[in-house]
């Protein structure tokens, strides 16, 4: 755990419950893949912590190390890294992500 | 087009690594660079979007993470350099 931007990574996913790592902000996402996940999570009433990788390509870069994974975005949900864009959207639409959630004790819209 | 190894697509590269490290039963790679025209990563006349529908008994037992990091590890090179996008669904046989 050498690369400094792991330690803030770190800090991220253990202070929030649900943390993306996008493209864009969740109100203005500025890759699609990225927007596809904002518009789950919100669907689903679910509060998370937006983190957008352009800012800064020390965490663009440090995230894909982190995760060992190279694509963004990238959830991480109490810690733990659940997937991209193709595995949320598919943990959506068969209710995995639904029970993820329930099994965590992150709270979702009724 | 020649046969060069330089000629060749980025589809028949990705193409003839996947069918070499995991003998795929089932291997639909299809080409979206035109449905992201003007998008992030997206370059005149190149192959930078593609989508991947895979099955292969490699997968057997394996999380979704785990299948999607075969492949993203299979496929470095490309992802490195010219390929900006690539989405996938890998399933088991079992899955189908």
């Amino acid at each position: 755990m050498s690369n400094p931007v792991f330690n803030q990574i770190q800090a991220e996913i253990g202070g929030n419950d649900v943390v993306l790592f996008m493209k864009g902000t969740s109100s203005f996402p500025q890759c699609g893949f990225s927007a596809a996940v904002v518009h789950v999570l919100s669907h689903m009433g679910v509060t998370f912590r937006d983190i957008n990788v352009l800012t800064d390509p020390a965490l663009r870069q440090g995230i894909k190390e982190f995760s060992n994974w190279p694509t963004i975005p990238q959830l991480y949900v109490k810690g733990e890294f659940v997937g991209g864009c193709d595995i949320i959207r598919e943990m959506y639409e068969n209710g995995e992500l639904a029970e993820l959630f329930e099994s965590k004790g992150v709270a979702q819209a009724a | 087009m020649t046969d060069t190894p330089a000629a060749r697509s980025q589809a028949e590269t990705i193409r003839d690594k996947l069918t070499a490290a995991l003998t795929p039963t089932v291997l639909e790679l299809e080409d979206d660079s035109h449905r992201h025209q003007g998008h992030g990563g997206w370059r005149e006349g190149e192959e930078t979007h593609f989508s991947l529908y895979i099955v292969s008994a490699a997968f057997e037992g394996k999380s979704r993470v785990e299948r999607q990091r075969m492949i993203y590890t299979l496929l470095a090179e490309e992802l490195a350099a010219r390929v900006h996008a690539l989405q996938i669904k890998a399933l088991a046989p079992s899955q189908l």
